[in-house]
Order: C-alpha cells, then sequence, then structure tokens
C-alpha cells in the first residue's frame, strides 16, 4: 500500500507479468522440444495445395475501412456517456434532456450513415 | 511487502483456477459437442478421454514451428501474444469474495484490482484482442489470413459498440464503473441482480460477446468452409495453440464480468446459501455461461456476413440506446 494509483500499477503489472510468463514459457517449451527439419517448400503460404500467386496484401473492399471509421466515432460517443451514467442522479433533468439531445445527434449521423448503405454488404 | 505477497497469492491462485479450467472446458466441449451429435466424443486418452485435452497440449508442444518466407516475421511472432496476455490483465477486476476478509490476521480483499473506471478498462482491454487477430492476419501474408482477419476485425469492433452501449443502462443503475461497487450494488438475494432490470442490456451485452470471443454461430472469422481457418491458416504447432488456448481463456474471462456485472459475481443466490463461499459460487456461475457459449456453438448454424452485420448494426445498436434511455428516463423520474 504506497499510493492507489502505484498498487494499481502494481496490480494490473503483476498480472500482466503472469500472462506473459505463461505466454513465453509455453512458446519456449515448443521450442525446445519441437523439431526443425529444412525444406523450401514448407515456407510457402498456404493456398489448398495450390501455388501461391504472389503477394496477399492486395487492396480490398473500402467497406471495411469505412466499419473501423464508424466504429471510432460510435465508440467514442459510447466512452462519452460513461461519466454521464455514473453522475445520473446528481445532474438531474438538466442532464438527462442534455444527453438526449446528444443521442438525438448521434442517431442523425447514424440514419444517416444507415441510408449512405455503409450498413449494407452484399 | 506483506501486502504485495498477499497479492501474488491471489494472482497465482486465481491464474491458477481461472486458466486451470481451461483444458477440462476443452475437454467438456468435445465431449458435448458429440453428445449434441449423437457420437461418443473423445474416449482414448484416459477414463472416458479425460486426458485428451493434456495429450493435445503434449502434441502441440512437440510440434514444429513454421513461420512463413513471406510473412512479416515480428509481427507473425507477437500477434498470438497480444491475444492471449490482455485476458490475464482483465482477470485482475473482477472480485471473487467480499473486501476485507480477515485471513492470517491480515485484511484481505478479495480482489485483485479494485479499479475505479473497471468497466472502461474491461471494454478497452477486449479491443486489444483486434490487434491480435488483424496483426496475425496481416504478418501471414495468405489471402485466407487476410480475409479472415478483415472480417473479423470488422465484425469485432462493430460488437463492441453494442456491447460498450448495453452497458451504460447498468451502469446508470449502480452508479459506478467500479467492478466491486457494481457486485455490492447487487446484494441479497436473486431478485436484486441487474440481469432482472438490464434483462435488454444482458441480451445484447451477451450475443455481442459470442461475437467478441469469435465463436459459432458468429465465427466467420475462421469460416473453415471458405477461409480455412482465418487469421490462424499459417500458424503451427504452440503459436497455434496460444491462439486457441487464448480463445478459451477470454471465454472463462468475458464469462466472470457477465457474472459479475448481471448475476451478482461472488454473490449466492439467496442470502441463506451465504455459507458457501462465494469463490465457488463465483466458479459455478462461470461455468455455467461457458456451458451456455457450448451450447449455443453446437446448436446453431453459422450467420451469413451480412446477417451478421446487420444485427450489430441494424439491431443491436438502436436497441441499446433505447435501453439506456428509458432506463435514464425511469431512473430519473424516481
Amino acid at each position: 500500500m504506497i499510493s492507489p494509483s502505484v498498487d494499481l500499477i502494481v496490480q494490473f503489472g503483476l498480472m500482466f507479468a503472469i500472462g506473459a510468463i505463461v505466454a513465453v514459457a509455453l512458446i519456449t517449451i515448443a521450442h525446445i522440444l519441437a523439431p526443425t527439419s529444412k525444406n523450401p517448400n514448407k515456407g510457402l503460404p498456404y493456398e489448398c495445395g495450390v501455388l501461391p500467386d504472389g503477394d496477399a496484401r492486395l487492396p480490398y473492399n473500402v467497406h471495411f475501412y469505412l466499419v473501423a471509421v464508424l466504429f471510432v466515432l460510435f465508440d467514442l460517443e459510447a466512452v462519452f456517456m460513461y461519466p454521464w451514467a455514473v453522475s445520473l442522479a446528481k445532474l438531474g433533468t438538466v442532464g438527462l434532456i442534455e444527453m438526449f439531445l446528444f443521442i438525438f445527434i448521434l442517431l442523425v449521423g447514424y440514419f444517416y450513415a444507415w441510408k449512405k448503405g455503409v450498413l449494407e454488404w452484399e | 511487502m506483506t501486502d504485495f505477497i498477499f497479492l501474488l497469492i491471489k494472482a497465482i491462485l486465481w491464474v491458477a483456477v481461472g486458466v486451470g479450467m481451461v483444458p477440462f472446458i476443452i475437454y467438456f466441449e468435445r465431449k458435448f459437442a458429440g453428445f449434441f451429435q449423437s457420437r461418443m466424443g473423445p474416449t482414448y486418452a484416459g477414463p472416458w478421454g479425460a486426458l485428451q485435452s493434456f495429450g493435445d497440449m503434449a502434441k502441440l508442444l512437440s510440434k514444429e514451428d513454421l513461420i512463413p518466407d513471406w510473412a512479416d516475421k515480428p509481427v507473425f511472432r507477437i500477434a498470438p501474444y497480444i491475444l492471449f496476455v490482455p485476458a490475464f490483465i482483465t482477470m485482475a477486476l473482477i472480485p471473487f469474495g467480499p473486501m476485507g476478509v480477515e485471513i492470517f490476521g491480515h485484511t484481505v480483499d478479495l480482489v485483485i484490482a479494485d479499479f475505479d473506471a473497471g468497466v472502461i478498462m474491461f471494454l478497452a482491454l477486449g479491443s486489444v484482442a483486434v490487434y491480435g487477430i488483424v496483426f496475425a492476419g496481416w504478418a501471414s501474408n495468405n489471402h485466407w489470413s487476410l480475409l479472415g482477419s478483415l472480417r473479423s476485425g470488422a465484425q469485432m469492433v462493430s460488437y463492441e459498440i453494442s456491447m460498450g452501449l448495453s452497458l451504460v443502462g447498468l451502469i446508470i443503475l449502480s452508479g459506478s464503473l467500479s467492478f466491486v461497487d457494481i457486485v455490492d450494488a447487487q446484494a441479497g438475494n436473486f431478485w436484486n441482480w441487474y440481469f432482472i432490470p438490464q434483462i435488454v442490456g444482458f441480451v445484447i451485452f451477451y450475443v455481442s460477446s459470442i461475437a467478441e470471443l469469435n465463436r459459432a454461430p458468429f465465427d466467420l472469422a475462421e469460416a473453415e468452409q471458405e477461409l480455412v481457418a482465418g487469421h490462424m491458416t499459417e500458424y503451427t504447432g504452440m503459436r497455434w495453440g496460444l491462439f486457441m488456448f487464448g480463445e478459451y481463456v477470454n471465454m472463462v474471462v468475458v464469462s466472470a464480468v457477465i457474472v459479475t456485472l448481471f448475476f451478482g459475481g461472488w454473490r449466492a443466490p439467496i442470502e441463506a446459501l451465504n455459507f458457501i463461499p462465494g469463490f465457488i459460487w463465483l466458479v459455478g456461475k462461470v461455468l455455467f455461461f461457458v456451458f451456455m457459449y457450448m451450447w449455443i456453438r453446437w446448436t446453431l448454424p453459422r450467420y451469413r456476413y451480412n446477417q451478421l452485420m446487420d444485427i450489430g448494426w441494424k439491431l443491436f445498436l438502436p436497441l441499446a440506446i433505447a435501453n439506456l434511455a428509458v432506463t435514464a428516463l425511469i431512473v430519473s423520474v424516481n
């Protein structure tokens, strides 16, 4: 017990250390036990038996990017609601109305994205 | 110093139980899968095949660790760790007994970290798993891996939104983000537990957690009929084992979070049963939810990708916002 924040760092750090030790130990044991044999064909990517046709990092659907952008927006808004939710009892009616306005603005953006077809996958 | 020793003992015991369950959970999953499909499941290793998981682990440890020539090697190596380790940090947040218990003359809190912003910490650590999967898929330099990790990344971030919003109603009721306070607010009999006022939030959270864990019916990331094994295609031996092990550790941890948030954590369902230690209640409830995951996995067919995204964005997101608005209104009117 030094101070609450140092305690938290120690507590989370300890759990991180245990997790990391378990993972590294497993990989290390496997590294010691496992056999190795060299064969140039082993290093090829798996393509169901067909020879790989070059680099896999081709351009992909922009849709994934749009979903990621929407995620950033909505997740930030979700995090913004947490402090409000904790202190709703103290904020009273004003806090409630303000959050409803915020949610309304959020929903306008949500339906705009929906109408623009960001949420459609074919 | 004694504080640190107690912390160390708590952490090691908690990890030993939480992670030590995993081989048995894997065994029971395979056994249940067998029963659900009218077959026997594992039978050879040990009595009723009970040692199957340990046999598998020995096999994985003695398998060659291949890294493809075209892979981005440092990223390829680090990806399984990114998926595996955050689950342990989340375990620190979960209370497994009352605060301030006397053990050998010491006052011990039966939680590893009583963090004020525990719920946010849990959601943040849940997001880290996305990096593990996207790194694995990108580094492998394989079409299947890349497609699987892209799908999985989009799926996990989509369901994270509904997961985050579904908890806001619960936070309004409890008035705290700390897991310890949330369990304390559910003291008493089982009708004080939050799954009753927050049943909508619970359903959204539970289904979203299946998508977060990439388990069937939402296991689009590793749909073997179309994508071989998604982001895990190029992984062999224990590196692949870390992905699987991590998936099951995550399953235990997310079940523990569900139990803590919605089902009274370590508390007994009725106060008369309080003589049974809280730890046993916690583990029992966690095993129940782990069994629910198995039941769902082996009962429902896999969803199509657009159905999956529709459920997340068009059903759960508005529903979660409606849930939090209604909860806020009712709490304010009272």
